[in-house]
């Protein structure tokens, strides 16, 4: 009980520092609707053209968001000091993860339902099915897990925000492909088996990194 | 002494393989010439498997025991894990380009062992941006764990994502004896020349961190 009391303080620290700033959660949407209408300029405005492309802009865009919302967990409270703080509370390193995780995910998910309603409205595409937020939570776990625990690695090197990238985007390039994948077949209306086997490989990469990201992080962050 | 016995052995193993390509085995049917890459990309691509094996058992040692001989292995087995990395992706792409008539193809395999690249960069590069060795090295020990635990799940994906695969034609008897002797031979010859690779290094990197300690005693 006092582990989760713990983690909800820390995650709402995140969320009100990021409510009071707004600035983080402002850019990250401007930059992806800029994503989102770039690509309408790479591949044209036909209907079925964009029926084919649809899954692979949105996933490029939230791992592109995904990556700039991540180095943002760990880079102001370098800045400020903050880190060294956190450490010194009498909050063990896996409640930091998890508290920080959290919050990471918090975000993510609400730059990711004002995407998709931005590419409701430019795409004219039925995105808000049941299938495709599944597959939207699922995979943003997964960024979340790997995502905090390289974030966290990624603040302590010379090249803060190129280091998360480079670390983050092939580790997760498994869930991309599942997440394109399973996307693109619950947009032609395919039924929940259909996707079953996409699922199953982005809940097992969450289940696993979960674990594994929880177990090593008091590696990295150590002083 | 050891190194000595390796290294003699790498190299009769070696002629033997070369001798056991060119004139020995028959040329593959269908393939023609071509087809006799193939006894050098799948050591390849297995040795680049088994570096970062050792790379993931030598990281969670790391970080267990914080004994740096570990960080030495898991750092020389990149090493050497990278370029027969690299190599199998070149081999694979020169193989692909008369078979399929593209040097590039996402097949399954070649695009896990594209990831599994990536992933060995990704791992020299937070240690040499890290801010201190010791950190680079608990950085990297990360990297090499996430990274290994994370291959079954790309090439999972990736076979999935791919339907067309080169049937594992390997294991289930359909390569002829002569055939499988060859490519178990290139195997054998290459897993030797890796652990010489492996054991050269680290003798070489603990040399040097024990010059380093010298240097930092005397000034």
């Amino acid at each position: 009980m006092r582990f989760w009391h713990k983690v909800i303080a820390i995650t709402w620290k995140d969320a009100l520092s990021g409510m009071r700033t707004k600035e983080i959660i402002f850019s990250v949407l401007v930059f992806t609707l800029l994503v989102i209408v770039i690509f309408n300029f790479a591949f044209g405005t036909s209907q079925e053209m964009m029926e084919l492309v649809a899954p692979g802009i949105l996933w490029v865009t939230f791992a592109f968001a995904g990556v700039l919302s991540l180095n943002r967990s760990f880079i102001p409270e370098k800045e400020q000091d903050c880190l060294e703080g956190l450490m010194a509370c009498p909050a063990s390193r896996e409640v930091i993860y998890v508290g920080k995780m959290l919050g990471s995910l918090l975000f993510m998910l609400i730059i990711e339902v004002i995407a998709l309603l931005i590419f409701a409205f430019l795409f004219n595409l039925p995105v808000f099915s049941p299938q495709i937020i599944t597959i939207t939570v699922l995979t943003t776990i997964g960024f979340v897990a790997v995502g905090t625990l390289f974030s966290a690695l990624a603040v302590n090197t010379k090249a803060r925000e190129m280091v998360l990238p480079i670390l983050f985007l092939p580790i997760v390039a498994p869930i991309i492909i599942s997440a394109i994948k399973a996307s693109e077949l619950a947009l032609s209306g395919e039924p929940w088996s259909g996707l079953s086997s996409w699922l199953q490989i982005i809940g097992a990469f969450d289940v696993i990194f979960l674990i594994v990201s929880f177990l090593i992080f008091a590696f990295v962050i150590e002083e | 002494m050891k190194r000595n016995i390796l290294l003699w052995l790498s190299l009769a193993l070696m002629v033997t393989a070369l001798y056991l390509v060119f004139v020995y085995v028959p040329t593959e049917q269908t393939m023609g010439i071509v087809y006799k890459i193939f006894y050098l990309m799948v050591p390849m691509g297995w040795l680049s498997l088994l570096s970062f094996l050792i790379v993931f058992v030598g990281s969670i040692l790391y970080l267990v025991k914080r004994e740096s001989k570990w960080d030495i292995l898991a750092h020389s087995s990149a090493e050497a894990g990278i370029i027969f990395t690299t190599l199998a992706l070149l081999t694979g792409a020169i193989w692909a380009k008369p078979v399929w008539g593209v040097w590039w193809a996402w097949e399954p395999r070649l695009t896990s062992t594209l990831i599994l690249w990536l992933l060995y960069l990704a791992y020299f590069m937070v240690r040499s941006l890290a801010t201190e060795e010791s950190r680079g090295a608990t950085f990297a020990a990360v990297v090499g764990i996430v990274g290994f635990i994370d291959l079954p799940i790309i090439v999972l994906a990736t076979t999935l994502w791919r339907g067309m695969h080169p049937e594992p034609i390997i294991f289930q008897g359909g390569l002829a004896p002569s055939m499988l002797v060859t490519l178990l031979i290139s195997i054998t010859a290459f897993t030797v020349l890796y652990f010489l690779l492996l054991i050269q290094r680290v003798s070489m990197k603990s040399d040097e961190a024990e010059v380093k300690r010298l240097k930092i005693m005397l000034s």
